[in-house]
Parts: structure tokens; C-alpha cells; sequence
């Protein structure tokens, strides 16, 4: 027996310019039910809550919520309609306000001001109870930017469920998640099923939407490909589904690793923000292994990774590239001791959007003789470079001369791996390379790493995917606050309490004297 | 409901158009207050036009105002290239004519193309000095160069006026604030007879033609325009943002600096306050007319110095005021920037539904 819908998307298209991101979708979700949407980045799945949301207006199509026993379409573009018809949105980034309290944040917008503080005990109670049923448990009277992000989270889950709301949106709930984080969070979220919410949720995490979801619905270039029970789903059969065929995981073969080519001794960076911060990090890369650095995002992984690409001088500790002791890190001395670096923000520091793609192959060694003769460009010379780096990385985009910013997201991790990987680096420095990146890209990424480590290049691999650590690290560490510790194991949770900052006994190890 | 989507590419015909219908518009709109200042539309277009294009004088004319407009255009296309904003063109300008002054009045004496060079080399290194100040300050501490840049301009004016009325004072001035003109062996020779056309044009349309091979084909160029259009891939490129910004508010500096010895030693022969009637800021409007290409610089120099002589002429001609002239120019500046605007973006007019 099928329980009633309580939401219907009929129809629904939306189109950007000449980019159709959803096209005719159609997609029902009944009472009690979690639906899982997945698709690769720019399928249309975030477009397509938007439009539920009332934040874009379709094109075409309507969305129909259930109202005393019949389905009633929603005014479209306006998300206060969708909330007062009881639909909650939990967006990938937060909706806060940081400055104000966590139970402020909770009742602002729901309550008429004037009437806010008066109502305030009574409120507080009410809020504590919805605490109590969902299992969603916050600081209330804590200033939101004082929060963790899983707190955060469910601050704005709270928000939405004070407004009543009956199907609960949520854009990616677990990517700022630590594993322990995500797997609470889907219990509360269970509970809140069982009392009669529906829930609509993407993820990239495969094993998330296996574990936790009833239905699935697969989106592709903008249309819907393809739904199923998840009982009836596995792995393989969704990946196919999302990418439109099968790929294999990437071989790793044995590693076997070589001398030193990288090593961070006792290095500290100062920063007001933790963010920024290093404390006492001791790491020894060897050729031919991949480091994988896990952990959650803003734990110190920017330092590092500012470290290595010598943006950033050490305010204490050495670091040392193939023997030698880099004494004025700068990115260009880094570059010349053989370091290659795939930025985290390939838009922001990976490639001059403006500038055309065979410029930015050369752009960092603007000095080498292929490059110039006298301070003259060899244009043909680059011209050449770029013809032969794009066929060989398969960089595919408008063409060699066309301005950077017109390749998409995996073209453009592709045009940095050509830079980089060309120059045959002994240590290549890899943050996040895979994020934003739909199967395919990522997977030939994955695989460029591999065989560059098969030549002998030591690299490191930040991630916050841990999936993909372990699909290609040799060794393993995990950043928390700072610090960096090697993880004892390949063992998920394991790995999970030290992303967590929760299991002591490795991180100990460096002591207190660090400090300065 | 209207809505704003950005267009797939621009066609090169498009990219040609845009700037010449933004022009035919803005002297469309100019029909506005002349309409308003009551004189006959056709006649005042017609001695507009006559006023540039009339005869070989009133083109000379032309040319000659448009020749400190190319300099002081490079110098702002150059820096904004860099997204350096050099917004102090005029103090540089001032800089650049008081150093012609001070080694082209006598100081020194030498075989006149020495000379020249001289004074060239002394304009050119006091303008660039003049912009090194703001762009070592925002490039050691983060000082905002349009704030810097701009409020020296003021400093430099004043200082010009306390050099003109003390040490730089013309002793056979009659008491004018003005300095000794310039010798004769040091100024820069006229084109064409009983005109007062000037090879300062020639040297502005070279350093044009220059300024465009940097961009285009050296390393430096290459790097000018990776700091401009993203400093911080750049910067992890291995690009001295720092070094870079240095050399190009040296540039830029020299090249409002050369506008003042131009003005100072091929027409007006010694220095007054009153030198320049705003170059520094105009070049900024040219620089932008131009899309920041100093080809396109020469371009829009010539567009501006005509719509002035042609308005300045005109209202002689029709008893209305002179500053319709700066409204011209103000008008095809706001003209041309929407152009810009629409050759990236469409606007789609959609009905709004209303559906219950």
C-alpha cells in the first residue's frame, strides 16, 4: 500500500541562457518517505529545489503540495508561499545570522517582532520539546558564529521545523559533515520520518543515500533518468545511472616508495583564525606514494596547502623539497624545486579566466626559454604547447585561443593537471581535486594522480571525501585544529573520531612545548 | 517582468558597432539641452562638425588637444589594466611639466635634441615617481591607490602653484604665476607650418603602438594582465604581484608625466597652473571609451578632443555655453558603457504569470 503524496513536482523546467538545467521534470514524494536525489554537479539538482522552493520561478511546470486531502499548486517564485505550505529548505550554505542567537535565529521571520521577546519563555520551551522529539539538540542562547557547522545544521533544520515544516529540502547535508556528524544526524532525521515528515535530500555520498534513503531519483543534463526503490539500487547500478555508463574504480597498483622528496619539519604558521593555522606539522613524502590528508574542512587543510604552494612562510619549522631546505618559500622557488599544485579554488587560483587557454598553460614558467625569447612571447611556440597538452590531457573547450573561463569545471582541472603533470614535478600538491567534478573528470583526475605517482612523483592529497583518500592514499593523516596525525588504520570510523578531534592518543603525541 | 541573461559570445561586428552607435546616441541625447538652450539643431551639428573637420586648422586643432588625451588615456589604460587605479593622471601630468620646466629653462645647455631628450627623460621620471608613491603605499600596506593617487593630485597642484610663485617665477613675467618658457633648442618641434600641431603627437601615438606590443607580446604584458584579471592565480603562478604593480605604476606615471612636458614644450612653451584643463581625469574617460586597449586609446583620444573642439567651437559659434562640451563627452562615456553592457548581457521581457 502507498502512502498519499504529499508533493508533487510537475513538469517543472528551467533554462539559463542557453543552458536547459531542468527540462520537464516530473517527481512525486509521499508522506513519511526519503527521497535521495542524486546526479553529477550541474544536473539540475539544486535548480530544481530552487524552483520547489520558490526561489527561481520555472519556465514551465508547476509544484503541487497536498492541502486537506487534495494536491494545490504553489504560487511560483515565492518562498514564502512554500513555507507557509509547509515546506523547509536546508540550504548547502547556511541561512544565518551569525551575530544573533541560535534560538533568535530559530524563531526570526516566524514571529512578529514586537511580539518576539515577550514570547520569548514560552518560545524557549516549545523549541526545547521540538528538541526533545526530533533529537536535534543545539545551544540555544549561543551566538550562531560560535557554533560547529553540524550545530549550525541543525539550527537550521530546527528553523524549519518550527515553521511546521511537513517535507524538509536538504542540499547536500552531510559535505561539511564529520562521518559521526552525518550518522546522527540521519538518526534524528529518522525519528522525525517516523513521526511523519518527508524528506528530500542530495547527496554525492553513495553509501549515505544506500543506507538512509527509500527512493532514488537520478538526474542527468537536466532530466530525470531514472528512479527506484533503494532496496533495489546498489553502487555500480547508480553510478552507471548518473554518469550514463560504468566506470571502473581507478588500479592502484602496490606503491613502493623511493627517497624524500618533501618533508615538513615541526612547521607552525600563526593565525588569528583556526582556519589558517599550523600547529608543530612533521610530514616526510617519499617518491612514488600518495599521502591522503583527511578531515573536515577549516581544520587547517588551507594552511597547509598555502604552505606547500609557498604562498605562505612558516613562522617556524622547516620545510624541505628533494633534499634542499627551501629558505624564502615563494611560489615561484617552489615551483623551480619541482613542486606542481592543484589548487583547491581552481577558479580563483588555478587559471586567469580571461586569459586564453594556451596562456595559462605557460603561465607558470613564464621564464623558460620555450616560452620566451628576450621577454618576447613565443606565441607559436605556446600555440604548439597548448595543441599538444590538450590532446594529450584531453582538455576539451572552445579551442586553445578561447578565453579560460569558457571550459567547464573538469576542463579546467584537466588544463591544471596538463601544467602541472607536464613538467614531470617530484611532489605534486593536490587540494581537493576531484571536488565539483562530475565521474568522468574526476576519474580521469584520479587516475593522472596515480600514474604520476607510477613515475615516481611524491604527492599529497587533501580531500575532504574520504572515499577518495581511501581510494588512493598509500598512507593516511588526518587534520584537526591545526595539527596532523597519521590515522593508525584504513578503518572508516577510526578515522571519523580522529577527523573529529575526538581520539587523543595520536594527536598527543606532539607535544605541548610546540607552543610558543 | 524583465530579465537579464548574459549573451553566449560577441560578434566581431557587434564589438565594432557598439561604440559607434553608443556615440550617434550620446550625440543624439545631446539634442536634449541643446534643444533646451533654444538654438536650431542642424545648424549647431553642422558647426559642430565643421568645427573638427572645417578645415586643416580646425583639425590640427583637434589633433593637438587629442595628443595629451592619448598619453594621459594610456596612463589610466595601462594601471586599470593591472587593475591598478591610478586615478592621480593629473597630479603626474603637473609633475611631468614642472620637471620640463625645471632642466628645459636654462638649468642646462646642450645641442637641442639632447635637450629634448632631456626634458622628456625629466617629465617622464617625475610622473612616474609621482604614481610610485600611492603604489608603493597600497603595495607595503594596503593603502587604497584611488584615495592616495587622487588626493595627491591636490598636493602637486599646490606645489606647482609654490614653485610658479617662488623659485620657478618668470623674473620677465609681469608678476604672472608662470615660469620661464622653455628654450627654444628644447621644445618639441611643430608638424606642419603656422600650425600648432606638435611632435608630441608622434611620441604619443608610438608609445600607443609600444604599449600594445608590451601587452600583447612580451612576459611582462603576459604578466600585467594575469595580475589584472586575477591577481591571486597570479600570485600561486608564481607571479610577483608586487613587482609587477611597481613597474606598471612606473609606466603609467611616466606616461601622464609625458603629457605635461608635451603640453608644456610643444604648446604652450612654460608652465601655468591653468596647464591642463582636466587631462589627467579625461584620460580616464578615454581610457575607458577605449575598452582599455591602447590602440583604442588613440581612438577614443580623437573621439573626445573632437566632441571638445567641435562643442567648444560650436557654442562660440551659436552664443550657448561651453560646458555642453563636457556634456557630450559625459553623455558618450554613460552611452558607451551601457553599449558594454548589452554586448554581454540580453534583456528578455517574459509576461508574469498569475496563477492562483
Amino acid at each position: 500500500m502507498e502512502k498519499p503524496v504529499i508533493l508533487r513536482l510537475s513538469g517543472l523546467s528551467k533554462r539559463f541562457g542557453s543552458v536547459i538545467a531542468a527540462d520537464h521534470i516530473d517527481l512525486d514524494l509521499h508522506e513519511g518517505e526519503v527521497l535521495a536525489l542524486l546526479g553529477e554537479n550541474g544536473a539540475g539538482k539544486t535548480t530544481l529545489m530552487n524552483m520547489l522552493f520558490g526561489e527561481y520561478t520555472p519556465d514551465a511546470g508547476r509544484v503541487l503540495v497536498r492541502r486537506e486531502g487534495r494536491l494545490h499548486p504553489l504560487p511560483p517564485g515565492q518562498p514564502q508561499a512554500a513555507i507557509a505550505a509547509g515546506i523547509g529548505m536546508v540550504h548547502q550554505h547556511f541561512a544565518l545570522a551569525e551575530n544573533l542567537s541560535a534560538l533568535d535565529n530559530i524563531l526570526l521571520g516566524a514571529e512578529p517582532l514586537p511580539a518576539l521577546r515577550r514570547r520569548l519563555a514560552p518560545a524557549r520551551e516549545r523549541v526545547g520539546r521540538l528538541m526533545e522529539r526530533s533529537g536535534l539538540a543545539a545551544p540555544l542562547d549561543e551566538r550562531v558564529g560560535a557554533l560547529s557547522v553540524g550545530e549550525r545544521q541543525r539550527v537550521e533544520i530546527l528553523k524549519a521545523l518550527w515553521r511546521d515544516a511537513r517535507v524538509l529540502v536538504l542540499d547536500e547535508p552531510t559535505a561539511v559533515l564529520t562521518p559521526q556528524e552525518a550518522e546522527n544526524l540521519f538518526t534524528s532525521l529518522r525519528r522525525m520520518v517516523a513521526g511523519g515528515l518527508s524528506v528530500i535530500f542530495i547527496s554525492h555520498k553513495l553509501h549515505e543515500v544506500l543506507a538512509f534513503s527509500d527512493r532514488i531519483a537520478v538526474l542527468r543534463h537536466g532530466r530525470k533518468v531514472s528512479e527506484m526503490p533503494t532496496h533495489d539500487a546498489d553502487r555500480a547500478k547508480i553510478a552507471a545511472m548518473m554518469v550514463g555508463e560504468e566506470i571502473a574504480p581507478p588500479e592502484r597498483p602496490p606503491a613502493s616508495p623511493g627517497e624524500e622528496v618533501l618533508a615538513l619539519e615541526g612547521v607552525s604558521i600563526r593565525a588569528r583564525s583556526a582556519r589558517e593555522r599550523l600547529d608543530d606539522v612533521s610530514l616526510r613524502l617519499r617518491a612514488g606514494e600518495i599521502i591522503g590528508i583527511a578531515g573536515v574542512s577549516g581544520n587547517g587543510q588551507g594552511a597547509l596547502a598555502a604552505l606547500i604552494s609557498g604562498l605562505r612562510t612558516p613562522d617556524r619549522g622547516r620545510i624541505r623539497v628533494a633534499g634542499r631546505t627551501m629558505r624564502r618559500p615563494s611560489p615561484r622557488n617552489i615551483i623551480r624545486a619541482g613542486v606542481g599544485r592543484i589548487p583547491e579554488d581552481r577558479h580563483r587560483d588555478g587559471v586567469v579566466g580571461a586569459m586564453s587557454v594556451a596562456e595559462n598553460l605557460v603561465i607558470e614558467r613564464l621564464d623558460a626559454p620555450e616560452v620566451q625569447r628576450r621577454g618576447f612571447l613565443r606565441r607559436r611556440a605556446i600555440r604548439a604547447n597548448a595543441e599538444r597538452l590538450c590532446h594529450e590531457y584531453d582538455v576539451r573547450g572552445p579551442g586553445i585561443d578561447a578565453p579560460a573561463r569558457l571550459l567547464s569545471g573538469g576542463n579546467i582541472q584537466k588544463l591544471i593537471l596538463a601544467r602541472v603533470l607536464d613538467l614531470s614535478p617530484r611532489v605534486i600538491l593536490a587540494n581537493q581535486p576531484t571536488r565539483g567534478l562530475d565521474f568522468g573528470a574526476a576519474d580521469a583526475v584520479a587516475r593522472r594522480l596515480i600514474a604520476a605517482r607510477q613515475k615516481g612523483a611524491g604527492v599529497i592529497l587533501i580531500s575532504e571525501d574520504l572515499d577518495e583518500i581511501l581510494a588512493l592514499a598509500d598512507r593516511i593523516f588526518v587534520m584537526h585544529a591545526g595539527r596532523l596525525a597519521e590515522a593508525p588504520g584504513r578503518e572508516r570510523t577510526e578515522i571519523g573520531l580522529l577527523m573529529a578531534g575526538q581520539m587523543d592518543a595520536p594527536l598527543a603525541a606532539s607535544p605541548q612545548k610546540a607552543r610558543p | 517582468m524583465i530579465e537579464i541573461e548574459p549573451r553566449a559570445g560577441v560578434s566581431p561586428r557587434m564589438r565594432l558597432l557598439t561604440p559607434l552607435l553608443a556615440a550617434l546616441a550620446a550625440l543624439a541625447l545631446a539634442a536634449v539641452p541643446l534643444a533646451f538652450a533654444g538654438v536650431p539643431l542642424i545648424e549647431s551639428y553642422r558647426q559642430m562638425f565643421a568645427g573638427v573637420f572645417g578645415s586643416l586648422f580646425a583639425f590640427t586643432e583637434m589633433l593637438t588637444r587629442a595628443t595629451p588625451l592619448i598619453f594621459t588615456g594610456l596612463a589610466a589604460a595601462i594601471a586599470f589594466r593591472a587593475k591598478l587605479w591610478n586615478i592621480g593622471a593629473e597630479g603626474q601630468l603637473y609633475l611631468g611639466a614642472l620637471a620640463a620646466v625645471a632642466v628645459g629653462t636654462g638649468a642646462v645647455s646642450g645641442p637641442g635634441w639632447a635637450l629634448t631628450g632631456l626634458v622628456l627623460a625629466a617629465g617622464a621620471l617625475a610622473g612616474a615617481l609621482g604614481m610610485l608613491l600611492p603604489a608603493a603605499l597600497k603595495t607595503r600596506f594596503g593603502a587604497d591607490e584611488v584615495v592616495t593617487s587622487l588626493l595627491l593630485n591636490f598636493i602637486i597642484l599646490i606645489f606647482v602653484q609654490m614653485m610658479l610663485e617662488g623659485p620657478l617665477k618668470d623674473p620677465m613675467g609681469l608678476g604672472w604665476p608662470q615660469s620661464e618658457p622653455i628654450l627654444d633648442e628644447a621644445t618639441l618641434p611643430k608638424l606642419l607650418e603656422r600650425m600648432r600641431l606638435h611632435a608630441g603627437l608622434l611620441i604619443a601615438l608610438g608609445a600607443a603602438l609600444a604599449l600594445h606590443l608590451v601587452l600583447a607580446r612580451t612576459t611582462w604584458g603576459f604578466r600585467i594582465r594575469a595580475v589584472g584579471e586575477n591577481a591571486s592565480a597570479a600570485r600561486h603562478a608564481g607571479i610577483s604581484v608586487n613587482r609587477t604593480l611597481i613597474g606598471v605604476a612606473l609606466v603609467s606615471g611616466a606616461l601622464a608625466g609625458l603629457a605635461g612636458v608635451s603640453e608644456v614644450a610643444g604648446l604652450k612653451g612654460y608652465l601655468t597652473a591653468d596647464l591642463s584643463p582636466g587631462f589627467g581625469y579625461a584620460g580616464i574617460v578615454v581610457a575607458m571609451l577605449a575598452g582599455l586597449s591602447p590602440l583604442g586609446v588613440v581612438l577614443a583620444a580623437l573621439f573626445v578632443a573632437s566632441v571638445f573642439v567641435g562643442a567648444d567651437s560650436m557654442s562660440r559659434a551659436m552664443g550657448v555655453s561651453s560646458f555642453l562640451a563636457d556634456l557630450v563627452v559625459a553623455l558618450s562615456l554613460i552611452s558607451v558603457l551601457v553599449g558594454g553592457f548589452f554586448t554581454r548581457y540580453r534583456l528578455r521581457w517574459r509576461a508574469r504569470r498569475t496563477r492562483p
